[in-house]
């Protein structure tokens, strides 16, 4: 074993694999939305989990994406099958609460599940803090282009989508996101919307 | 109870192999045969535990054991047995179990065949396959663990993802691929166990890796080929290869086997090259991991990427591993790897051998190259995809010098040809050339690259089966033998040669159905009413109706379209889209017509609510079938050159001039004609 030319040799592979891990500091589920600066597809769905006080919303109420606007809109897709779904819920629910007070409306969409199902697993998974709509015929997950859930798509206050989230959402990618939308809505003036 | 039992066999096989990796050096250090004997223990007992696992997980599937993470994420009620039973690989954590286990399989056998070796080969390739046998041990008690207990027990899953329950390809393709790609840990192992023995300048090592990239060579070929069919059959868009990263990470160890199994027989037949073939060796392995690595890891945007976690990391730490082990390891055995034969002139086989590898080595850089682009480019800001223009333009010139080879190193003899013999032999298969190149220039083939590739593939088709007739022909003369006994001997005596051959024409069809298909493609999207009737390439369908239908797993909308000849209705044919419950979007399910002419390829694109019209995309494609054909072929070529090594025991085998002794038995080939 000739050691001085193992070295060299093994310090040949060192740009490779600085360049796979640099790979790593980009979030590949973090991509840009397939509707870039295009308004948000519109909806009209119904209440069918109410979510928490102060967040709740009565079951049966239909809730607009217009009636949102000048807010940042986290609309998540999930289901009680989804194993995945599982894995951001709290960071969901404890990020709607956190924004409590502030422009951000945190809404809940059910994909191809049934109401029982889905109540039963709030229940389970020790409740949402904000209101789920159910979408009948998944019209809503066609126009918004969903691949699978979960998914999550940001919405600016100007009623655009600005962000989509493939897989679990986590506490650093909703702070993140929310925030910078935030701090660009602030510096939309109202009048102009 | 099942996960628990799989998971505590996952883990005990852990300190198994970790067991057998201490054991072997230390047996070989203090020569305990005893200790030996544990560590091939180790590999056998690894087979075992794995095995329970992974048997679990079947059960699990079936008996829709929804307490089991992985069962949760891909099963579901609906979804039949079948498709239940091959979602064990339908998702990240089942296919790195489903690895697991065929690499401790091959391992198994590895080590049995070859367990009354003597000397430390053995033992140090033991080593090798039980440290990979690690890393995946660790990923499946970690982070990709499968049988994580789920808590509440969900009722139901979604199901399979949907395009992977909506085609047979689905239970061929992937095993195929696994068994291919698994397979080159094997020549690895082997590899690894001759530096780390000291056996590396002996040539055993390279007999015995030689016959197993063959057959992981053989599964891989059959796996893309697959892979290929599979996405022509499901994907609706007509073609068949699309340069994405995972198909690239299926190519590029391709490349590198291919170019070994030619190397090899230069290293066996004139003692050079035995560095290189060392580097294409561990460069194999090294890109299946790689490969392994960019579609796990979700680093690199792919349609099949799997959904990612914190794998990426480990996958991340393993090939640094491997990197630099194997960069240390073969450049501090490179003094030992000394040459002793030499090139003696420029018109001999093992030159073309040599091109042949730099060409292969060069598409692979090329593919690579491509591959990571994106990622280079991101790190300077930019975001950018490599698409199929630039992996066209760069690989075709090298595929067409690859093509021309094939017909040039056949006819070549080792060592140095005269001048004459030069002529003699690469002169005839121009006339071929130019006569297949003309015959595609008459039936109307206009674009440059695709009359070039009728051109070499007529040279390269009509060299090898001149081989055959020469070979044939001259058993006839000398033994009186009929064509089909000359034939079936010749290829018995001498199958390395003849089986390599048979593969030469398998990648020259598939190369003839790409050019074909690419070349006169043609395509056409319209809306028809029912009665009426659209037209491409003089093929003519009909829709006769568009009607719904619910299926246990899926709801099915199908358009009946009538293929007619004249007045006559020849065909029906039903392009369907079909809604799984858990996809929002459905699945287009295309309806392909395979004559040996080509394929008649119908999509239902849209239809209105109610019915009253369907959109149809209709696409003729000429000689696709002969690629499908032609991945038989390879298939059986590369079986014909596994065959078992054959002695004729009324012939001695000193008839082989000292010369042109090889160094292996296998290498017996340069008798055309049985000797005195």
């Amino acid at each position: 074993m000739n050691w001085k030319r193992a070295l060299i040799a093994a310090t040949a592979a060192i740009p490779l694999i600085l360049l796979l891990a640099w790979g790593f500091s980009r979030n590949p589920g973090d991509i840009p939305s397939p509707l870039p600066g295009k308004p948000a597809p519109l909806f009209a769905l119904g209440v069918f989990a109410p979510g928490q006080p102060p967040l709740e919303r009565k079951v049966g109420d239909t809730l607009r994406l217009e009636d949102f606007r000048g807010k940042v809109v986290v609309l998540n897709f999930w289901a009680s099958w989804c194993l995945a779904c599982r894995e951001e819920h709290v960071a969901l629910s404890d990020a709607a609460r956190r924004y409590t007070g502030k422009p951000v409306q945190f809404l809940g969409v059910l994909f191809n599940d049934r109401a029982p199902p889905a109540i039963d697993w709030i229940s389970e998974m020790g409740g949402q803090s904000y209101p789920s709509v159910m979408d009948p015929g998944a019209h809503v997950a066609v126009d918004f282009g969903l691949y699978g859930v979960p998914e999550t798509f940001f919405i600016d206050v100007t009623g655009r989508v600005a962000r989509k989230q493939i897989g679990p959402a986590s506490d650093v990618v909703l702070n993140h996101v929310i925030d910078s939308l935030l701090a660009a809505g602030a510096q939309t003036p109202v009048a102009a919307r | 109870m099942t996960g628990l039992l799989a998971h505590d066999a996952l883990l005990v096989s852990l300190g198994i192999i970790l067991l057998g990796i201490i054991a072997a050096p230390v047996a070989v250090r203090r020569n305990r045969r005893d200790l030996i004997a544990l560590a091939y223990g180790a590999v056998y007992t690894n087979f075992l535990l794995v095995s329970i696992a992974t048997l679990c997980m079947i059960v699990a599937l079936v008996s829709h054991d929804f307490s089991i993470s992985y069962v949760a994420q891909v099963g579901s009620r609906s979804t039949p047995l079948f498709y239940t039973i091959i979602s064990l690989w339908g998702a990240l954590e089942g296919s790195i179990l489903f690895w697991a286990w065929v690499l401790s399989m091959y391992s198994a056998v590895a080590v049995w065949i070859n367990r009354k070796r003597e000397g430390n080969l053995i033992p140090y390739t033991a080593v090798a396959l039980l440290s990979v046998a690690f890393f995946f041990g660790v990923l499946l008690i970690g982070p990709a663990n499968p049988f994580k207990p789920v808590s509440p027990v969900p009722l139901d899953g979604p199901g399979p993802n949907a395009l992977l329950q909506n085609h047979i390809l689905m239970a061929i393709h992937p095993p195929l691929l696994y068994l291919g790609y698994v397979g080159m840990s094997v020549p690895f192992g082997f590899a690894v166990g001759a530096m780390l023995s000291g056996e590396v300048t002996n040539d055993a090592w390279i007999t015995l890796s030689r016959r197993w990239t063959m057959g992981a060579w053989a599964f891989l070929s059959a796996a893309i080929i697959a892979g290929m069919w599979w996405s022509y059959e499901v994907l609706g868009w007509g073609g068949y290869w699309a340069w994405d990263p995972v198909e690239n990470a299926s190519f590029m160890p391709w490349l590198t086997a291919t170019a070994y199994l030619h190397s090899v027989v230069v290293q066996e037949r004139r003692g050079m090259l035995r560095l290189w073939n060392l580097n294409l060796v561990m460069g194999t392995f090294v890109l299946t991991v790689l490969g392994t690595f960019l579609t796990r890891s979700g680093i690199i945007s792919s349609v099949h990427s799997f959904t990612q976690g914190t794998i990426g990391y480990y996958f991340l730490a393993f090939i640094a591993l491997v990197l630099v082990g194997a960069l240390a390891m073969v450049a501090g055995n490179s003094e030992r790897l000394r040459t002793t034969g030499r090139f003696d002139s420029a018109a001999s086989r093992e030159t073309i051998f040599l091109l042949n590898n730099l060409f292969l080595t060069a598409f692979m850089f090329t593919v690579l190259v491509g591959t990571l682009f994106p990622l280079v480019a991101e790190m300077r800001g930019a975001k950018v995809s490599v698409g199929p223009p630039f992996f066209n333009r760069m690989t075709l010139p090298v595929i067409a010098a690859l093509i021309f080879l094939m017909g040039v190193g056949p006819a070549l003899p080792w060592k140095s040809a005269s001048e004459a013999e030069v002529k003699a032999k690469l002169g005839p298969p121009f006339i071929a050339a130019f006569v297949s190149a003309a015959l595609a220039f008459a039936i109307g083939v206009r674009p440059p690259y695709a009359l070039a590739a009728f051109f070499f593939v007529g040279y390269a088709l009509f060299a090898n089966f001149r081989e055959y007739w020469i070979g044939v022909s001259a058993r006839m003369k000398a033994h009186g033998e009929s064509i089909p006994v000359a034939l079936g001997r010749l290829v018995r005596a001498n199958n390395r040669r003849y089986g390599g051959y048979v593969a030469h024409v398998g990648v020259l069809l598939v190369a003839l159905g790409i050019a074909a298909s690419s070349a006169f493609r043609a395509e056409r999207e319209v809306t028809l009413k029912p009665g009426e009737s659209m037209s491409v390439a003089g093929q003519t369908v009909r829709l006769k109706g568009l009607a719904g239908r619910q299926e246990p797993q899926r709801a099915v909308i199908a358009a009946t379209m009538e293929v007619m000849k004249g007045d006559k209705v020849i065909a029906t044919m039903e392009p369907r889209m079909n809604y799984y419950a858990t996809s929002s979007a459905p699945v287009a399910t295309p309806q392909v017509r395979s004559t040996i002419k080509g394929d008649l390829y119908l999509t239902l694109m849209a239809f209105p609510q109610d019915g009253s019209n369907a959109t149809i995309k209709m696409i003729v494609q000429p000689l696709i079938p002969w690629m499908w054909f032609g991945g038989g072929v390879i298939v059986l070529g590369a079986l014909i050159c596994m065959l078992p090594v054959y002695r004729r025991k009324d012939v001695p085998v000193v008839a082989v001039p000292p010369a042109l002794q090889p160094t292996s038995p296998p290498a017996l080939e340069p008798q055309l004609v049985d000797a005195p």
